[in-house]
Protein backbone atom coordinates (compact mmCIF):
# COMPACT_ATOMS: atom_id res chain seq x y z
CA UNK A 1 0.00 0.00 0.00
CA UNK A 2 2.86 2.26 0.41
CA UNK A 3 3.18 2.65 -3.02
CA UNK A 4 -0.11 3.66 -3.48
CA UNK A 5 0.77 7.32 -3.40
CA UNK A 6 3.08 7.65 -6.08
CA UNK A 7 1.12 5.78 -8.74
CA UNK A 8 -1.90 7.53 -8.40
CA UNK A 9 0.01 10.75 -9.14
CA UNK A 10 1.63 8.72 -11.86
CA UNK A 11 -1.81 7.37 -13.37
CA UNK A 12 -2.71 11.38 -12.42
CA UNK A 13 -0.15 12.88 -14.72
CA UNK A 14 -0.74 9.95 -17.57
CA UNK A 15 -0.69 11.60 -21.04
CA UNK A 16 -4.09 12.64 -22.65
CA UNK A 17 -3.24 10.23 -25.56
CA UNK A 18 -3.83 7.26 -23.20
CA UNK A 19 -7.50 8.75 -22.32
CA UNK A 20 -8.43 6.83 -25.59
CA UNK A 21 -7.88 3.34 -23.82
CA UNK A 22 -11.36 2.87 -22.13
CA UNK A 23 -9.28 0.91 -19.49
CA UNK A 24 -5.84 1.20 -18.02
CA UNK A 25 -4.44 -1.06 -15.43
CA UNK A 26 -1.60 -2.81 -14.02
CA UNK A 27 -0.30 -4.48 -10.53
CA UNK A 28 2.07 -2.62 -8.31
CA UNK A 29 4.50 -5.83 -8.47
CA UNK A 30 4.19 -8.65 -10.96
CA UNK A 31 6.14 -11.36 -8.60
CA UNK A 32 5.33 -12.81 -4.95
CA UNK A 33 8.12 -14.30 -2.75
CA UNK A 34 6.90 -17.12 -0.49
CA UNK A 35 9.94 -16.73 2.07
CA UNK A 36 9.68 -18.40 5.73
CA UNK A 37 7.87 -16.03 7.56
CA UNK A 38 5.16 -16.54 4.61
CA UNK A 39 1.83 -16.17 5.80
CA UNK A 40 0.05 -14.75 2.56
CA UNK A 41 0.37 -11.46 0.52
CA UNK A 42 -1.42 -8.60 -0.82
CA UNK A 43 -0.67 -7.54 -4.82
CA UNK A 44 -2.24 -4.10 -5.52
CA UNK A 45 -3.99 -3.46 -9.01
CA UNK A 46 -4.06 0.06 -9.95
CA UNK A 47 -5.97 0.73 -12.88
CA UNK A 48 -7.52 4.10 -14.89
CA UNK A 49 -11.27 4.04 -16.92
CA UNK A 50 -12.53 7.00 -19.27
CA UNK A 51 -16.02 6.91 -17.59
CA UNK A 52 -18.45 5.03 -15.40
CA UNK A 53 -18.84 1.15 -15.82
CA UNK A 54 -18.23 -2.03 -14.12
CA UNK A 55 -14.79 -3.68 -13.23
CA UNK A 56 -14.17 -7.33 -13.03
CA UNK A 57 -10.91 -8.71 -12.36
CA UNK A 58 -10.11 -12.37 -12.71
CA UNK A 59 -7.15 -13.75 -11.88
CA UNK A 60 -6.21 -17.43 -12.09
CA UNK A 61 -3.27 -19.39 -11.42
CA UNK A 62 -1.47 -22.58 -13.31
CA UNK A 63 -3.51 -25.78 -14.29
CA UNK A 64 -2.92 -28.34 -12.75
CA UNK A 65 -4.79 -31.97 -12.16
CA UNK A 66 -6.84 -32.37 -9.62
CA UNK A 67 -8.39 -35.50 -7.71
CA UNK A 68 -11.91 -35.86 -5.98
CA UNK A 69 -12.74 -38.35 -3.63
CA UNK A 70 -15.58 -39.45 -2.19
CA UNK A 71 -16.22 -41.31 0.70
CA UNK A 72 -18.57 -44.44 2.54
CA UNK A 73 -18.92 -45.94 5.12
CA UNK A 74 -17.86 -49.89 4.58
CA UNK A 75 -17.73 -51.35 7.52
CA UNK A 76 -18.28 -48.96 9.90
CA UNK A 77 -15.20 -46.74 9.07
CA UNK A 78 -15.46 -44.13 6.46
CA UNK A 79 -12.89 -44.89 3.33
CA UNK A 80 -12.76 -42.98 -0.24
CA UNK A 81 -14.80 -45.18 -2.60
CA UNK A 82 -15.43 -42.96 -5.55
CA UNK A 83 -12.81 -41.15 -7.36
CA UNK A 84 -12.92 -38.49 -10.38
CA UNK A 85 -9.83 -37.16 -11.74
CA UNK A 86 -10.08 -33.75 -13.72
CA UNK A 87 -7.79 -32.15 -15.66
CA UNK A 88 -6.74 -28.26 -16.31
CA UNK A 89 -8.17 -27.50 -13.08
CA UNK A 90 -6.67 -23.65 -12.40
CA UNK A 91 -4.81 -24.22 -9.08
CA UNK A 92 -6.21 -20.23 -7.93
CA UNK A 93 -9.28 -18.68 -9.50
CA UNK A 94 -10.67 -15.41 -8.15
CA UNK A 95 -13.15 -12.87 -9.62
CA UNK A 96 -13.90 -9.40 -8.22
CA UNK A 97 -16.33 -7.18 -8.94
CA UNK A 98 -17.40 -3.87 -8.44
CA UNK A 99 -21.48 -5.50 -8.27
CA UNK A 100 -22.59 -8.64 -8.57
CA UNK A 101 -21.76 -10.40 -11.41
CA UNK A 102 -25.48 -11.11 -12.31
CA UNK A 103 -26.29 -7.67 -12.48
CA UNK A 104 -22.81 -6.39 -14.23
CA UNK A 105 -23.48 -8.32 -17.08
CA UNK A 106 -25.98 -11.53 -18.44
CA UNK A 107 -24.89 -15.20 -18.16
CA UNK A 108 -23.99 -15.98 -21.94
CA UNK A 109 -21.41 -12.84 -21.73
CA UNK A 110 -19.80 -14.16 -18.85
CA UNK A 111 -19.14 -17.59 -20.48
CA UNK A 112 -17.90 -16.31 -23.21
CA UNK A 113 -15.38 -14.36 -21.24
CA UNK A 114 -14.87 -17.33 -18.69
CA UNK A 115 -15.85 -14.87 -15.96
CA UNK A 116 -16.58 -16.61 -12.56
CA UNK A 117 -16.59 -19.87 -10.92
CA UNK A 118 -19.26 -20.84 -12.98
CA UNK A 119 -17.70 -20.86 -16.08
CA UNK A 120 -14.86 -22.59 -14.86
CA UNK A 121 -13.86 -25.40 -17.51
CA UNK A 122 -12.34 -28.66 -16.45
CA UNK A 123 -13.10 -31.98 -17.53
CA UNK A 124 -13.10 -35.17 -16.02
CA UNK A 125 -10.57 -38.11 -17.34
CA UNK A 126 -13.34 -40.84 -16.43
CA UNK A 127 -15.97 -41.14 -19.40
CA UNK A 128 -18.15 -43.52 -17.81
CA UNK A 129 -19.20 -41.59 -15.23
CA UNK A 130 -22.60 -39.96 -15.51
CA UNK A 131 -23.18 -36.23 -16.33
CA UNK A 132 -24.86 -36.03 -13.26
CA UNK A 133 -22.08 -37.82 -11.00
CA UNK A 134 -19.21 -35.97 -12.56
CA UNK A 135 -21.31 -32.41 -11.72
CA UNK A 136 -21.75 -33.25 -8.22
CA UNK A 137 -17.56 -34.32 -7.79
CA UNK A 138 -17.40 -30.91 -9.67
CA UNK A 139 -19.38 -29.20 -7.33
CA UNK A 140 -17.39 -30.50 -4.30
CA UNK A 141 -14.02 -29.33 -5.62
CA UNK A 142 -15.12 -25.67 -5.97
CA UNK A 143 -16.77 -25.82 -2.67
CA UNK A 144 -12.98 -27.24 -1.15
CA UNK A 145 -11.06 -24.71 -2.83
CA UNK A 146 -13.21 -21.89 -1.52
CA UNK A 147 -12.92 -22.96 1.60
CA UNK A 148 -9.36 -23.29 1.07
CA UNK A 149 -9.78 -19.81 -0.02
CA UNK A 150 -7.68 -20.62 -3.20
CA UNK A 151 -11.41 -19.64 -5.26
CA UNK A 152 -12.66 -16.92 -4.51
CA UNK A 153 -15.32 -14.57 -5.72
CA UNK A 154 -15.41 -10.86 -4.44
CA UNK A 155 -18.26 -8.29 -4.58
CA UNK A 156 -16.89 -4.76 -3.95
CA UNK A 157 -13.57 -4.17 -1.70
CA UNK A 158 -12.56 -1.38 -5.16
CA UNK A 159 -11.69 2.09 -3.96
CA UNK A 160 -12.45 4.58 -6.54
CA UNK A 161 -10.89 7.86 -6.71
CA UNK A 162 -12.82 10.42 -8.91
CA UNK A 163 -15.15 8.30 -10.21
CA UNK A 164 -12.31 7.31 -12.85
CA UNK A 165 -8.97 5.97 -10.85
CA UNK A 166 -9.57 2.85 -8.87
CA UNK A 167 -7.08 0.25 -7.18
CA UNK A 168 -8.00 -3.04 -5.64
CA UNK A 169 -6.06 -5.15 -2.96
CA UNK A 170 -5.57 -8.82 -4.61
CA UNK A 171 -5.19 -10.70 -1.10
CA UNK A 172 -3.69 -14.35 -1.86
CA UNK A 173 -3.44 -17.13 1.45
CA UNK A 174 -0.69 -18.21 2.87
CA UNK A 175 -1.43 -21.99 1.16
CA UNK A 176 -1.06 -20.07 -2.25
CA UNK A 177 0.21 -22.47 -5.46
CA UNK A 178 3.69 -21.40 -7.04
CA UNK A 179 3.90 -20.72 -10.75
CA UNK A 180 2.49 -18.33 -13.75
CA UNK A 181 -0.59 -16.30 -13.02
CA UNK A 182 -2.46 -13.77 -14.72
CA UNK A 183 -4.49 -11.34 -13.98
CA UNK A 184 -7.62 -9.87 -16.63
CA UNK A 185 -9.19 -6.23 -15.65
CA UNK A 186 -12.31 -6.01 -17.79
CA UNK A 187 -14.58 -3.20 -17.71
CA UNK A 188 -18.01 -3.37 -18.66
CA UNK A 189 -20.51 -1.46 -20.01
CA UNK A 190 -24.73 -2.45 -20.31
CA UNK A 191 -23.42 -5.98 -20.30
CA UNK A 192 -20.88 -5.44 -22.42
CA UNK A 193 -16.93 -5.55 -22.10
CA UNK A 194 -15.87 -2.81 -23.35
CA UNK A 195 -11.80 -2.82 -22.26
CA UNK A 196 -9.68 -5.24 -21.00
CA UNK A 197 -6.28 -6.26 -20.36
CA UNK A 198 -4.11 -8.66 -18.88
CA UNK A 199 -1.26 -8.37 -16.56
CA UNK A 200 1.06 -11.45 -15.46
CA UNK A 201 1.96 -12.66 -12.16
CA UNK A 202 4.68 -14.91 -10.82
CA UNK A 203 4.20 -16.73 -7.95
CA UNK A 204 7.41 -18.25 -6.66
CA UNK A 205 8.95 -19.95 -3.05
CA UNK A 206 12.13 -18.10 -2.93
CA UNK A 207 15.39 -17.95 -0.54
CA UNK A 208 15.74 -21.18 1.74
CA UNK A 209 12.45 -22.26 1.34
CA UNK A 210 12.86 -22.05 -2.73
CA UNK A 211 16.27 -24.12 -2.74
CA UNK A 212 14.87 -26.93 -0.06
CA UNK A 213 11.96 -27.89 -2.40
CA UNK A 214 14.13 -27.65 -5.56
CA UNK A 215 16.40 -29.45 -4.18
CA UNK A 216 14.23 -32.46 -3.12
CA UNK A 217 12.75 -32.39 -5.92
CA UNK A 218 15.39 -32.69 -8.50
CA UNK A 219 18.08 -34.46 -6.00
CA UNK A 220 15.48 -36.89 -3.82
CA UNK A 221 17.98 -39.27 -3.13
CA UNK A 222 20.68 -36.66 -2.30
CA UNK A 223 18.25 -34.73 0.01
CA UNK A 224 17.16 -37.80 1.95
CA UNK A 225 20.87 -38.71 2.52
CA UNK A 226 21.23 -35.03 3.63
CA UNK A 227 17.82 -35.22 6.19
CA UNK A 228 19.10 -37.79 7.67
CA UNK A 229 22.91 -36.43 7.79
CA UNK A 230 21.31 -33.16 9.48
CA UNK A 231 18.87 -35.22 12.55
CA UNK A 232 21.70 -37.44 13.08
CA UNK A 233 24.37 -34.45 13.95
CA UNK A 234 21.22 -32.46 15.94
CA UNK A 235 21.14 -35.60 17.62
CA UNK A 236 24.25 -36.26 18.82
CA UNK A 237 25.09 -32.19 19.29
CA UNK A 238 22.25 -32.20 21.87
CA UNK A 239 23.55 -35.54 23.58
CA UNK A 240 27.02 -33.30 24.16
CA UNK A 241 26.37 -31.71 27.13
CA UNK A 242 24.87 -34.34 29.23
CA UNK A 243 27.33 -36.78 28.28
CA UNK A 244 28.77 -36.40 31.55
CA UNK A 245 25.51 -36.73 33.48
CA UNK B 1 5.63 -16.46 14.53
CA UNK B 2 4.75 -18.80 11.74
CA UNK B 3 7.59 -20.66 10.17
CA UNK B 4 6.52 -22.33 6.02
CA UNK B 5 7.40 -25.51 5.63
CA UNK B 6 8.72 -26.12 2.15
CA UNK B 7 7.41 -29.83 1.57
CA UNK B 8 4.34 -29.53 3.37
CA UNK B 9 3.67 -26.20 1.69
CA UNK B 10 2.06 -24.59 4.80
CA UNK B 11 2.24 -22.14 7.39
CA UNK B 12 2.78 -23.24 10.98
CA UNK B 13 3.70 -21.40 14.41
CA UNK B 14 6.88 -22.50 14.79
CA UNK B 15 6.11 -22.31 18.82
CA UNK B 16 3.92 -24.93 18.53
CA UNK B 17 5.80 -27.33 16.59
CA UNK B 18 8.79 -27.10 19.08
CA UNK B 19 6.12 -26.90 21.96
CA UNK B 20 4.95 -30.02 20.17
CA UNK B 21 8.09 -31.50 20.01
CA UNK B 22 8.84 -30.48 23.83
CA UNK B 23 6.07 -32.40 24.43
CA UNK B 24 6.68 -35.61 23.20
CA UNK B 25 10.01 -35.59 23.68
CA UNK B 26 9.15 -34.77 27.68
CA UNK B 27 6.79 -38.29 27.53
CA UNK B 28 9.63 -40.02 25.48
CA UNK B 29 12.00 -39.63 28.35
CA UNK B 30 9.56 -39.79 30.83
CA UNK B 31 8.82 -43.08 30.07
CA UNK B 32 11.46 -44.08 28.03
CA UNK B 33 9.77 -44.85 24.65
CA UNK B 34 10.43 -43.20 21.26
CA UNK B 35 7.44 -40.90 21.13
CA UNK B 36 6.77 -41.47 17.48
CA UNK B 37 3.70 -42.91 17.74
CA UNK B 38 2.49 -40.09 19.50
CA UNK B 39 3.99 -37.33 17.41
CA UNK B 40 2.73 -38.77 13.92
CA UNK B 41 -1.30 -38.51 15.18
CA UNK B 42 -0.42 -34.81 16.94
CA UNK B 43 1.11 -33.65 13.81
CA UNK B 44 -1.74 -34.85 11.82
CA UNK B 45 -4.29 -33.07 14.69
CA UNK B 46 -2.64 -29.73 13.76
CA UNK B 47 -3.33 -29.98 10.01
CA UNK B 48 0.18 -31.29 8.64
CA UNK B 49 -0.97 -33.84 5.59
CA UNK B 50 -0.79 -37.03 7.09
CA UNK B 51 1.93 -38.30 4.59
CA UNK B 52 3.81 -36.16 5.25
CA UNK B 53 3.28 -36.05 8.87
CA UNK B 54 4.64 -39.76 8.95
CA UNK B 55 7.59 -39.56 6.55
CA UNK B 56 8.83 -36.16 9.01
CA UNK B 57 8.21 -38.28 12.13
CA UNK B 58 10.75 -40.49 10.70
CA UNK B 59 13.58 -38.20 9.70
CA UNK B 60 13.09 -36.90 13.28
CA UNK B 61 13.45 -40.22 14.90
CA UNK B 62 16.82 -40.47 13.29
CA UNK B 63 17.90 -37.49 15.08
CA UNK B 64 16.20 -38.56 18.47
CA UNK B 65 17.88 -42.19 18.19
CA UNK B 66 20.96 -41.10 17.89
CA UNK B 67 20.96 -39.02 21.12
CA UNK B 68 19.34 -41.88 22.77
CA UNK B 69 21.17 -44.66 21.50
CA UNK B 70 24.48 -42.78 22.32
CA UNK B 71 23.79 -42.15 25.85
CA UNK B 72 23.45 -46.02 25.83
CA UNK B 73 26.58 -46.51 24.15
CA UNK B 74 28.54 -44.94 26.54
CA UNK B 75 27.11 -47.31 28.92
CA UNK B 76 28.17 -50.38 27.22
CA UNK B 77 24.42 -51.33 26.83
CA UNK B 78 23.70 -52.39 23.07
CA UNK B 79 24.49 -55.85 21.42
CA UNK B 80 25.70 -54.52 18.31
CA UNK B 81 25.38 -58.35 16.53
CA UNK B 82 22.11 -58.74 17.55
CA UNK B 83 21.33 -54.86 16.43
CA UNK B 84 22.01 -55.90 13.17
CA UNK B 85 20.63 -59.05 12.50
CA UNK B 86 17.80 -56.71 13.20
CA UNK B 87 18.68 -54.59 11.07
CA UNK B 88 18.74 -56.36 7.90
CA UNK B 89 15.10 -57.28 8.28
CA UNK B 90 14.29 -53.78 9.29
CA UNK B 91 15.80 -52.59 6.09
CA UNK B 92 13.97 -55.24 4.22
CA UNK B 93 10.57 -54.28 5.95
CA UNK B 94 10.70 -50.48 5.64
CA UNK B 95 11.34 -51.85 1.70
CA UNK B 96 8.26 -52.90 1.44
CA UNK B 97 6.62 -50.27 3.74
CA UNK B 98 7.44 -47.52 1.63
CA UNK B 99 6.47 -49.43 -1.45
CA UNK B 100 2.91 -50.13 -0.16
CA UNK B 101 2.95 -46.78 1.78
CA UNK B 102 2.82 -45.45 -2.37
CA UNK B 103 1.01 -48.09 -3.18
CA UNK B 104 -1.52 -47.15 -0.82
CA UNK B 105 -0.84 -42.87 -1.54
CA UNK B 106 -2.18 -43.74 -5.45
CA UNK B 107 -5.09 -45.75 -4.59
CA UNK B 108 -6.21 -42.95 -2.70
CA UNK B 109 -6.49 -44.46 0.89
CA UNK B 110 -3.19 -43.53 2.58
CA UNK B 111 -4.92 -40.98 5.46
CA UNK B 112 -7.71 -43.58 5.92
CA UNK B 113 -4.45 -46.73 6.36
CA UNK B 114 -2.59 -44.17 8.61
CA UNK B 115 -5.28 -43.29 10.89
CA UNK B 116 -6.72 -46.72 11.19
CA UNK B 117 -3.34 -48.21 11.60
CA UNK B 118 -2.59 -45.94 14.72
CA UNK B 119 -6.38 -46.46 16.29
CA UNK B 120 -5.69 -50.52 16.03
CA UNK B 121 -2.27 -49.95 17.44
CA UNK B 122 -2.59 -47.83 19.86
CA UNK B 123 -5.77 -49.27 20.69
CA UNK B 124 -4.17 -52.41 21.61
CA UNK B 125 -1.13 -51.17 23.11
CA UNK B 126 -2.98 -48.73 25.25
CA UNK B 127 -5.36 -51.53 26.63
CA UNK B 128 -1.58 -53.93 27.06
CA UNK B 129 -0.36 -51.67 29.30
CA UNK B 130 -3.36 -50.78 31.43
CA UNK B 131 -3.73 -54.11 32.26
CA UNK B 132 0.06 -54.88 32.98
CA UNK B 133 0.30 -51.71 34.94
CA UNK B 134 -3.02 -52.03 37.08
CA UNK B 135 -1.63 -56.03 37.66
CA UNK B 136 1.85 -54.40 38.76
CA UNK B 137 0.17 -52.69 41.48
CA UNK B 138 -1.53 -54.88 42.48
CA UNK B 139 1.34 -56.96 42.80
CA UNK B 140 2.68 -54.35 44.81
CA UNK B 141 0.53 -55.06 47.83
CA UNK B 142 1.17 -58.74 47.99
CA UNK B 143 4.54 -59.22 48.95
CA UNK B 144 6.42 -62.50 47.52
CA UNK B 145 4.14 -62.87 44.22
CA UNK B 146 5.20 -62.01 40.94
CA UNK B 147 8.76 -63.97 40.43
CA UNK B 148 9.42 -65.15 37.08
CA UNK B 149 12.22 -67.13 35.06
CA UNK B 150 14.68 -64.84 33.77
CA UNK B 151 15.08 -66.50 30.37
CA UNK B 152 12.58 -69.37 29.04
CA UNK B 153 13.11 -70.97 26.12
CA UNK B 154 10.58 -71.44 23.69
CA UNK B 155 9.88 -73.18 20.44
CA UNK B 156 10.65 -70.46 18.79
CA UNK B 157 14.26 -70.41 19.54
CA UNK B 158 14.73 -74.11 17.98
CA UNK B 159 14.30 -72.97 14.21
CA UNK B 160 16.98 -73.68 11.96
CA UNK B 161 20.05 -70.86 11.47
CA UNK B 162 21.17 -70.60 15.31
CA UNK B 163 23.48 -67.90 16.04
CA UNK B 164 25.01 -66.93 19.08
CA UNK B 165 24.71 -63.96 21.00
CA UNK B 166 27.26 -63.02 23.26
CA UNK B 167 26.37 -59.74 24.66
CA UNK B 168 22.73 -60.89 25.10
CA UNK B 169 24.09 -64.54 26.20
CA UNK B 170 21.77 -65.77 24.22
CA UNK B 171 21.96 -69.04 21.38
CA UNK B 172 18.92 -68.47 19.43
CA UNK B 173 18.02 -68.99 15.64
CA UNK B 174 18.37 -65.69 13.52
CA UNK B 175 14.83 -65.59 11.83
CA UNK B 176 13.25 -64.55 14.59
CA UNK B 177 15.33 -61.03 14.58
CA UNK B 178 14.96 -60.99 10.96
CA UNK B 179 11.33 -61.78 11.24
CA UNK B 180 10.88 -59.04 13.84
CA UNK B 181 13.12 -56.49 12.60
CA UNK B 182 11.03 -57.03 9.41
CA UNK B 183 7.61 -56.15 10.82
CA UNK B 184 8.96 -53.27 12.88
CA UNK B 185 10.31 -52.07 9.40
CA UNK B 186 6.89 -52.13 7.77
CA UNK B 187 5.23 -50.42 10.63
CA UNK B 188 8.35 -47.69 10.55
CA UNK B 189 7.88 -47.08 7.10
CA UNK B 190 3.67 -46.88 7.20
CA UNK B 191 3.71 -44.98 10.50
CA UNK B 192 6.62 -43.09 11.31
CA UNK B 193 7.22 -44.80 14.07
CA UNK B 194 10.69 -45.88 16.01
CA UNK B 195 8.30 -49.60 16.78
CA UNK B 196 10.16 -49.41 19.74
CA UNK B 197 7.04 -49.72 21.57
CA UNK B 198 6.67 -53.14 19.84
CA UNK B 199 10.23 -53.82 19.88
CA UNK B 200 10.79 -53.80 23.63
CA UNK B 201 8.31 -55.70 24.31
CA UNK B 202 9.25 -58.65 22.11
CA UNK B 203 13.11 -58.73 22.57
CA UNK B 204 12.19 -59.18 26.17
CA UNK B 205 9.30 -61.89 25.61
CA UNK B 206 9.96 -63.12 22.25
CA UNK B 207 13.61 -63.38 22.39
CA UNK B 208 14.68 -63.21 25.77
CA UNK B 209 17.20 -60.39 25.95
CA UNK B 210 18.50 -59.09 29.34
CA UNK B 211 16.54 -55.85 30.33
CA UNK B 212 19.76 -54.16 30.59
CA UNK B 213 21.08 -53.68 26.68
CA UNK B 214 16.69 -54.16 25.33
CA UNK B 215 16.39 -50.34 25.36
CA UNK B 216 20.36 -49.63 23.67
CA UNK B 217 19.85 -52.25 21.21
CA UNK B 218 16.47 -50.44 20.35
CA UNK B 219 17.42 -47.61 19.62
CA UNK B 220 20.66 -48.38 17.55
CA UNK B 221 18.83 -50.38 15.27
CA UNK B 222 15.76 -47.25 14.85
CA UNK B 223 18.48 -45.21 14.31
CA UNK B 224 19.38 -46.81 10.47
CA UNK B 225 15.68 -48.11 9.93
CA UNK B 226 14.58 -44.32 10.70
CA UNK B 227 17.58 -43.38 8.45
CA UNK B 228 16.33 -45.70 5.38
CA UNK B 229 12.50 -45.11 5.76
CA UNK B 230 13.53 -41.21 5.19
CA UNK B 231 15.90 -41.80 2.71
CA UNK B 232 13.69 -44.13 0.69
CA UNK B 233 10.56 -41.56 1.61
CA UNK B 234 11.96 -38.67 0.14
CA UNK B 235 12.59 -40.80 -3.55
CA UNK B 236 9.54 -42.77 -3.61
CA UNK B 237 7.14 -40.37 -2.51
CA UNK B 238 8.67 -36.61 -1.96
CA UNK B 239 7.31 -36.70 1.47
CA UNK B 240 10.30 -35.69 3.81
CA UNK B 241 9.90 -32.07 5.53
CA UNK B 242 13.61 -31.67 6.78
CA UNK B 243 12.88 -28.37 8.13
CA UNK B 244 9.82 -29.30 10.38
CA UNK B 245 11.96 -32.57 11.59
CA UNK B 246 14.71 -30.00 12.78
CA UNK B 247 11.74 -27.87 14.33
CA UNK B 248 10.31 -30.40 15.92
CA UNK B 249 14.15 -32.10 16.75
CA UNK B 250 15.26 -29.07 18.87
CA UNK B 251 11.88 -29.24 20.76
CA UNK B 252 11.98 -32.65 21.22
CA UNK B 253 15.93 -32.98 22.88
CA UNK B 254 15.05 -30.46 25.20
CA UNK B 255 11.45 -31.96 26.37
CA UNK B 256 13.47 -35.42 26.49
CA UNK B 257 16.37 -34.13 29.24
CA UNK B 258 13.33 -32.33 31.03
CA UNK B 259 11.59 -35.91 30.76
CA UNK B 260 14.49 -37.76 32.01
CA UNK B 261 14.74 -36.23 35.25
CA UNK B 262 11.42 -36.39 35.88
CA UNK B 263 10.75 -39.54 34.73
CA UNK B 264 13.36 -40.89 37.89
CA UNK B 265 11.39 -39.03 40.29
CA UNK B 266 8.22 -41.13 39.77
CA UNK B 267 6.73 -44.49 40.26
CA UNK B 268 6.98 -46.68 37.28
CA UNK B 269 3.33 -48.18 37.57
CA UNK B 270 1.61 -44.92 38.04
CA UNK B 271 3.95 -43.60 34.98
CA UNK B 272 2.94 -46.57 33.09
CA UNK B 273 -0.60 -46.33 33.65
CA UNK B 274 -0.39 -42.76 32.89
CA UNK B 275 0.93 -43.31 29.68
CA UNK B 276 -1.50 -46.29 29.01
CA UNK B 277 -4.88 -43.93 29.69
CA UNK B 278 -2.79 -41.18 26.74
CA UNK B 279 -2.29 -43.65 24.46
CA UNK B 280 -5.78 -44.39 24.64
CA UNK B 281 -7.40 -41.31 24.48
CA UNK B 282 -5.16 -40.75 21.11
CA UNK B 283 -6.70 -44.01 19.88
CA UNK B 284 -10.25 -42.82 20.79
CA UNK B 285 -9.65 -39.53 18.88
CA UNK B 286 -8.54 -41.39 15.71
CA UNK B 287 -10.93 -44.27 15.77
CA UNK B 288 -13.87 -41.50 16.61
CA UNK B 289 -12.60 -39.38 13.44
CA UNK B 290 -12.70 -42.90 11.21
CA UNK B 291 -16.22 -43.50 12.30
CA UNK B 292 -18.13 -40.46 12.73
CA UNK B 293 -19.60 -38.93 9.07
CA UNK B 294 -17.72 -36.61 8.14
CA UNK B 295 -18.88 -33.02 7.55
CA UNK B 296 -17.56 -33.23 3.69
CA UNK B 297 -18.02 -36.81 1.87
CA UNK B 298 -15.89 -35.22 -0.79
CA UNK B 299 -12.12 -34.68 -0.79
CA UNK B 300 -9.34 -33.21 -3.16
CA UNK B 301 -6.08 -33.73 -3.66
CA UNK B 302 -4.20 -31.84 -5.73
CA UNK B 303 -1.90 -33.42 -8.48
CA UNK B 304 2.28 -32.33 -8.66
CA UNK B 305 3.71 -28.83 -7.28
Amino acid sequence: MRHALPLLLLLLWLPPARAAEPLVADLTSHFVAITTGFTGANVVLFGATDGPGDVIVVVRGPNRDAVVRRKSKVAGIWVNTRQVTFTGVPSYYAVYSTRPLDDVMPAAARALHDIGLANLRFDAVEKKRSPEEVADFRAALVRERRQEALYVDAVGGFNFFSGALFHLALGFPANVPTGNYTVQIFLVREGRVVGGQTSPLYISQAGVDAVVNDFARRRALIYGVLAVIGAALAGWLSSLPFRHA
Amino acid sequence: MDIYLPIAAISQDVFVLLALGGVVGFLSGVFGVGGGFLLTPLLIFIGVPHAIAVASSANQLVGASVSGALAHWRRGNIDFHMGIVLLVGGFAGSAAGVWFFALLRRLGQIDIAISLAYAILLGTLGVLMLVESTRAVLRLRRPGAGQRKLHQHIWLHGLPFKMRFRRSKLYISALLPLALGFFVGVLSAVMGVGGGFVMVPAMIYILGMPTAVVPGTSLFQIIFVAAGVTVLQAVENGTVDAVLALVLLVGGVVGAQLGTRFGTQLRGEQLRALLAILVLAVAAKLAFDLTVRPDDLYSLETIGQ
